[in-house]
C-alpha cells in the first residue's frame, strides 16, 4: 500500500483534515453535536490511517506506545481532578459551579475540561489497541519465520 | 466534611487510586497504593454504616438533584454491604503481596489496577441509587474481573475468563434490558423515583418481563445454579488472590442488587405474587445447596472444591430470601457477611498451600498437616465455620437460617439445611483427613511452613470467623437493619 502514490497523496492531504475535524468536535461539543468521545475516535481514525500508509514504525516514532498509555490514564485523572475540585471549592463531586464565578462560564469550563480528558483517553486507548493488534502480527510473522528454520 | 459528603468517596478512592497504580513500576509502589486505597475506603464505609442506618444517605454527583442527576443513596442494607466489600479486600490485601509477586511477577501496576477498577465498581454498584448508574459500575467491575482472572498462571485461565466474559456479558445484558423496561414504562432510573412510580404501571406485561429479566442477570452473577456454570473454572484458574477476593465480594453484590429491585423497586408485595418467585427461588437453592454440596466432595483440586461449595452456600442465602419475611432477610444478609469471612479464610489457607507447594489438588496436600501445622488448622477451624459448628460465623447464620423456615413452618427446610451441613463435613474432611492422616510420599517435594505475611492475614479472618460466632451484635444488628430497610421500604425519605 505504502508505494501507490495516489494513497500517500490523498492520505498526506486527508490526515491533517480529520485531525483537524477531530479537534473540531471536541472544541464545539459543549454546545452542539460532538464531544470527547466522538473527538478521541475521530483523531484516533486520522492516525490509524497514517499508520496504514506509513507503517507503524513511522507513526510509533511521533507517539511512543510508553506515552499513549501515559495519555490514557491522563485524561481519566483530568476528569477525576475536574470533579475533586468541584469538592475542594465547597460543592459536590463533579460540580462545575464553584470553579468559575459565573455560572455559565463555570458549565462551560467544567464541560470542556472534562470532555477534554474523555477525548484524550479514548483516542489513545484506540491507538493502543490498534498498536497492540498491529504488531501482534509482525511478532507473529517474526516468531514463524524463525520456526521455518531448523 | 459531613458523612454524607464522606460516602461516595468510599468509591472515588480506589477509582483515583487505580488511575496513579497503571502508572507506577516495580512490584511495591503499586501494591502499596492499593493498600492505603483500600484501607481508607475500608474506614469511610465503615463510618457510613452507623450514619446510614439511622437515616437514609443522599448525595447528588455534581449537584444536579434527583431524580434527574445521579445519587448515591445508602440505607442500612448498602452501607452494610459496602462494609463487607471494602472490609474484605483490605483484609485480603496484606495477603495479597507474597503471593501476587509469585502468580503474577510482571506488570503488577496493571493488575492493581484492574484490582482497584473492580473493588471500586463493586461499591459503586452497591453505594448508587440510580439504575443506569448501576448497570456502568456492574461492567467495570465485571470487565476488570474478566482481566484479573486473565492473570492466572494457567492457560486455562484465559479460556475460564473469556467464559465468565459471555455469561456476565448475558447476564448484564438481561439487567439492562430490565432497566430499560422500566425506564420505558416510567421514564425514570432514580430506584426511589422508579418505587413510586411502579404502582401505576406494574399490571403491565412490560413491568412483569423486566422483573423476570433482572432476575435471570442477576442470578447469573450471582450464580444461582442453574446459572452457575461460569464459577467454578473462573474460581479455580484465577491467581490465588483474585479467589480470594472475589469469593468474598463479586456474587454478594449481585446478590444485593437483586433484592433491591425485588424488594425496594417492585416492592415484595408485588414481586413475590406476580411470578412465583417465592417457590421458584426456594426450589433453585435448594438445588443449588444440594448439587454444590454434592459435586463438591468428589472434587480433586480443593480450589474447585471451594467454588463448588460457594454455589451450595449461595442457595443458602437465596432460601433465606424465598421465605420474605425478616429473620429470613436476616439469614441471608448474615450469611452474606459470615460466608465472605469463611470462605476466604478458606481460600487464603488453600492459596497459602499453593505457594509452598505449587498446586492445589488434594493429593499434594498429603502430609502437610504436620510440615505446614499453622495454615492446615487455619483451614480446618475456617472448615467449622462453613460446616456450621456452634460457636464460629457459619452456626450463627445457619441458626437464624432454621428459626426463618421454623417460622413458617417448612420443617422439611430444616432437615435439608442439616443434611447438605452433613455434606459439608465430608468435604471438608476430605482435606483433614489428605493432611493430617496420609503420609506424604517420597517424591512429593516437602514443603515447610509458610512466611508470616501470608499466615497472619489467614489467621486473622479465621479468628474473625470466631469473634463473629461470639459477638454477634454488630453482624445480627446490621443484617436485621438492612433487612428492616429493604422490607420496610427503607428507600422512602
Amino acid at each position: 500500500m505504502r508505494e501507490n502514490g495516489i494513497l500517500r497523496v490523498v492520505a498526506r492531504f486527508l490526515i491533517p483534515l480529520i485531525m483537524l475535524f477531530g479537534l473540531y468536535i471536541q472544541f464545539h461539543g459543549e454546545y452542539s453535536p460532538g464531544g470527547g468521545f466522538q473527538a478521541g475516535i475521530v483523531f484516533a481514525a486520522g492516525w490509524i490511517l497514517f499508520v496504514l500508509i506509513y507503517g507503524l514504525d513511522a507513526a510509533l516514532q511521533v507517539i511512543p506506545e510508553r506515552a499513549m498509555y501515559v495519555l490514557m490514564v491522563a485524561g481519566v485523572i483530568l476528569y477525576c481532578a475536574v470533579g475533586i475540585a468541584g469538592v475542594v471549592l465547597g460543592g459536590h463531586f463533579l460540580d462545575f459551579y464553584p470553579l468559575l464565578p459565573g455560572k455559565h462560564a463555570a458549565q462551560q469550563f467544567g464541560i470542556i475540561t472534562v470532555e477534554f480528558g474523555v477525548g484524550v483517553t479514548v483516542a489513545t486507548v484506540v491507538m493502543l489497541i490498534f498498536t497492540l493488534f498491529a504488531r501482534r502480527k509482525s511478532e507473529w510473522k517474526a516468531a514463524k519465520v524463525e520456526d521455518d528454520q531448523p | 466534611m459531613t458523612i454524607t459528603e464522606l460516602m461516595p468517596f468510599s468509591v472515588l478512592v480506589p477509582l483515583i487510586a487505580s488511575l496513579v497504580c497503571a502508572l507506577l513500576p516495580g512490584r511495591f509502589w503499586p501494591w502499596a497504593v492499593t493498600l492505603v486505597a483500600t484501607i481508607t475506603s475500608a474506614v469511610i464505609a465503615a463510618i457510613t454504616l452507623p450514619a446510614a442506618a439511622q437515616v437514609t444517605l443522599s448525595y447528588a454527583f455534581g449537584n444536579w438533584p434527583p431524580p434527574i442527576g445521579i445519587e448515591y443513596r445508602v440505607d442500612a442494607a448498602n452501607a452494610f454491604v459496602a462494609l463487607l466489600v471494602a472490609g474484605m479486600a483490605a483484609v485480603a490485601l496484606p495477603w495479597a503481596k507474597k503471593s501476587v509477586d509469585r502468580e503474577v511477577p510482571e506488570r503488577q501496576g496493571a493488575f492493581y489496577a484492574l484490582f482497584l477498577l473492580a473493588l471500586s465498581g463493586l461499591l459503586g454498584i452497591t453505594l448508587s441509587g440510580d439504575a443506569f448508574n448501576i448497570f456502568v459500575f456492574l461492567e467495570i467491575s465485571s470487565l476488570a474481573t474478566y482481566g484479573l482472572i486473565a492473570h492466572g498462571s494457567d492457560r486455562r485461565a484465559l479460556l475460564a475468563s473469556f467464559r465468565y466474559l459471555i455469561m456476565g456479558t448475558v447476564g448484564a445484558t438481561f439487567l439492562l434490558i430490565g432497566i430499560g423496561f422500566l425506564y420505558v414504562m416510567t421514564g425514570t432510573l432514580n430506584l426511589a423515583d422508579l418505587a413510586e412510580r411502579l404502582p401505576e404501571v406494574r399490571d403491565t406485561s412490560t413491568v412483569r418481563a423486566a422483573l423476570a429479566f433482572i432476575i435471570v442477570g442477576m442470578g447469573l452473577k450471582l450464580a444461582m445454579l442453574p446459572l452457575h456454570l461460569w464459577l467454578p473454572n473462573a474460581y479455580t484458574y484465577a491467581p490465588s488472590f483474585v479467589t480470594v477476593f472475589l469469593a468474598g465480594t463479586a456474587t454478594k453484590v449481585a446478590l444485593y442488587v437483586m433484592l433491591r429491585f425485588v424488594f425496594t423497586v417492585f416492592a415484595p408485595d408485588w414481586s413475590f405474587v406476580v411470578l412465583p418467585l417465592s417457590t421458584v427461588l426456594m426450589i433453585l437453592a435448594v438445588a443449588g445447596m444440594f448439587a454444590g454440596s454434592w459435586v463438591a466432595m468428589f472434587q480433586p483440586n480443593i480450589k474447585r472444591m471451594l467454588a463448588y461449595s460457594s454455589v451450595a452456600q449461595v442457595g443458602y442465602m437465596v432460601l433465606g430470601v424465598s421465605l420474605v419475611s425478616i429473620v429470613g432477610l436476616t439469614a441471608a444478609f448474615l450469611h452474606l457477611f459470615n460466608h465472605a469471612l469463611m470462605k476466604t479464610a478458606l481460600f487464603m489457607a488453600v492459596g497459602t498451600v499453593i505457594y509452598q507447594v505449587g498446586s492445589g489438588h488434594l493429593k499434594d496436600f498429603r502430609g502437610l498437616g504436620r510440615t505446614m501445622p499453622w495454615t492446615l488448622t487455619a483451614f480446618a477451624l475456617a472448615g467449622l465455620s462453613i460446616i456450621g459448628v456452634p460457636l464460629t460465623a457459619g452456626f450463627v447464620s445457619k441458626w437464624y437460617l432454621i428459626q426463618a423456615a421454623l417460622d413458617q413452618g417448612q420443617w422439611f427446610l430444616v432437615v435439608l439445611i442439616l443434611i447438605t451441613s452433613l455434606m459439608a463435613i465430608v468435604y471438608i474432611w476430605r482435606v483433614i483427613e489428605a493432611a493430617w492422616f496420609q503420609e506424604r510420599p517420597g517424591n512429593q517435594p516437602a514443603a515447610g511452613e509458610a512466611p508470616l505475611a501470608l499466615l497472619i492475614p489467614t489467621w486473622v479472618l479465621v479468628a474473625l470467623n470466631f469473634y463473629f460466632g461470639i459477638d454477634t451484635r454488630l453482624t445480627v444488628g446490621g443484617a436485621t437493619a438492612a433487612a428492616e430497610a429493604l422490607l420496610g421500604g427503607g428507600m422512602a425519605p
